[in-house]
């Protein structure tokens, strides 16, 4: 299993490829359905930084606040990445996303996405809640807190071997496709 | 039997236990799955998942973030206020929220917004039937968003499956849903099937099948047979763990039926996602609680 550094560069990127297991270290952000919409509207200046060669996490993660003032993810799984469908693509090239975090995969738009701009899709165990918060140890900022609620905020995360799967890669292979048409295949003979 | 809220303390402690503590027979299901997978992330994800299940029970935690839909069985002697236990369970459910056991999970449908405290309308679902024993027995699963978006009911026969009106039509529609349930659901699964009924008897038929211990046999022979034979057949389709390929899709399936009209046979399937959290509790007539497994 290879440690992977955020942010992260599109050579290694592109040395990525579906069934690897990485784990990630570094700064993230998440971002579900109310931010992808507004990344979208207009480019936002003020979390861009934040997602420059680094990845956005599909998590409506449980949130406790600190009495100074300080978060810490209590709860934080993967949730479903397909109703970002319409928008992943175009969200990872303006923003330079080298990756996706979340479950289920995502569709053909996304990606040729990923082939296009260098990156990747990595699947979360999904319901890994407690697993996968002990891999966030620090909460850093958060935008939109106001306007979205907690599942829905940016929250920029710092992640120490956080661990995902390479399901998608940036050369046109994807686990989640092979894995239905091989299904598929067997259904058909299972009816016959 | 039981003044108002006397239940409450009760009902709390059996949504602690449901959303921390995954029952052992699922345990031991998906630790079986673990060593028929030898390698690959069907494995990692099997490992990745038992990790989990033991850091929510040793922190009282919950075992995923979404802490599902409370659905509730309850059997209660004569005499009983159905009325008050709803109350004592409503109370407990927030009570739960207000302790983090679940997630505020109730999202007004019109408005959008969250209720906040774990309870809304039809949230928790609780069913009531009353019985001769002199005991009251609460039963509750937790059914989580993403599984539940992957349960179907299929209305027979259905020419493009080739699935007429009998239990090969039955087996047929329940491969074709795990195929396009793929890892959605966070598999492995179990899956809880009711063969009949209407849309609306049926969906609650099939969940309460999720109560049935993992490795039980149907008292009917056909049905024990088509389970068993659903469970090795939905293991061959390599969907695997979260749909990464592997011999794990399925922990088991349960199948009821229930009669139904001249014009309808419907194939309802829920699919219960790994994380299969369940629990019961009995609670005896001068008030003394015996949990069960
Ligand atoms: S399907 Fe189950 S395990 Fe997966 S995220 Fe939903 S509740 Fe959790």
């Amino acid at each position: 299993m290879a440690e992977l550094k955020l942010p992260v560069s599109e050579e290694t990127i592109r040395g990525l490829e579906v069934g690897d297991f990485v784990e990630l270290s570094g700064r993230m952000i998440t971002g579900r359905d109310a931010a992808h919409t507004w990344l979208m509207q207009e480019f936002r200046e003020e979390v861009a930084p934040f997602m420059k060669d680094s990845v956005i996490y599909h998590c409506g993660p449980v949130v406790a606040e600190n009495d100074d003032g300080t978060y810490d993810f209590v709860a934080a799984g993967p949730t479903t990445s397909i109703r970002e469908e319409p928008y992943q693509a175009d969200v990872i090239g303006r923003y330079g996303l080298r990756g996706v975090i979340g479950k289920g995969g995502m569709g053909a738009k996304t990606l040729a996405g990923l082939g296009e701009h260098g990156a990747v899709y990595l699947h979360a165990v999904g319901g890994a809640a407690q697993v996968l918060a002990r891999a966030i140890p620090r909460v850093e900022r958060v935008f939109m807190l106001e306007e979205f609620g907690v599942p829905e905020a940016m929250w920029v995360i710092e992640v120490e071997r956080f661990p995902v799967m390479v399901t998608m890669d940036s050369h046109g292979g994807s686990l989640h496709d092979e894995v239905r048409e091989h299904s598929q295949a067997k259904l058909k003979e299972l009816l016959k | 039997m039981g003044d108002a809220g006397s239940y409450t303390e009760t009902f709390v402690e059996l949504i602690r236990r449901a959303s921390t503590e995954l029952p052992e027979d699922v345990v031991a299901a998906i630790e079986e799955g673990r060593e028929a997978e030898n390698e690959g992330l069907a494995s990692i994800a099997l490992g990745t998942i038992l990790n989990n299940i033991e850091l929510a029970r040793s922190d009282s935690a919950p075992i995923c973030q979404d802490t599902g839909t409370p659905v509730v069985w309850i059997h209660y002697p004569s005499g009983v206020s159905t009325r008050g236990l709803r109350a004592d369970f409503e109370s407990a459910v927030r009570e739960a929220t207000a302790r983090r056991y679940l997630r505020p999970n109730a999202v007004d449908t019109l408005t959008g917004s969250n209720t906040g405290d774990g309870s809304g309308r039809g949230i928790p679902f609780l069913h009531f039937e009353e019985w001769d024993e002199p005991r009251i027995e609460v039963r509750m699963i937790l059914k989580g968003g993403g599984s539940e978006n992957v349960g179907s009911q299929y209305k027979l026969p259905d020419g493009k499956l080739g699935a007429g009106r009998d239990l090969e039509g039955v087996r047929r529609a329940v491969l074709d849903a795990v195929v396009a349930a793929q890892g959605m659901g966070c598999a492995p699964g179990v899956l809880g099937v009711c063969i009949g009924g209407d849309r609306v008897s049926a969906f609650e038929e099939s969940k309460r099948q999720l109560l049935r211990p993992l490795k039980d046999t149907s008292p009917v022979p056909e049905l024990a047979e088509l389970e068993e034979r659903l469970l090795r057949e939905g293991n061959e389709l390599g969907i695997g763990p979260m749909g990464f390929g592997g011999k794990t899709t399925l922990l088991a399936v349960k199948i009821g039926f229930l009669d139904r009209l001249p014009a309808c046979y419907f194939v309802t399937i829920s699919y219960m996602c790994w994380a299969d959290r369940k629990a019961a509790v009995s609670i005896a007539e001068g008030g003394d609680v015996t949990w069960l497994s």
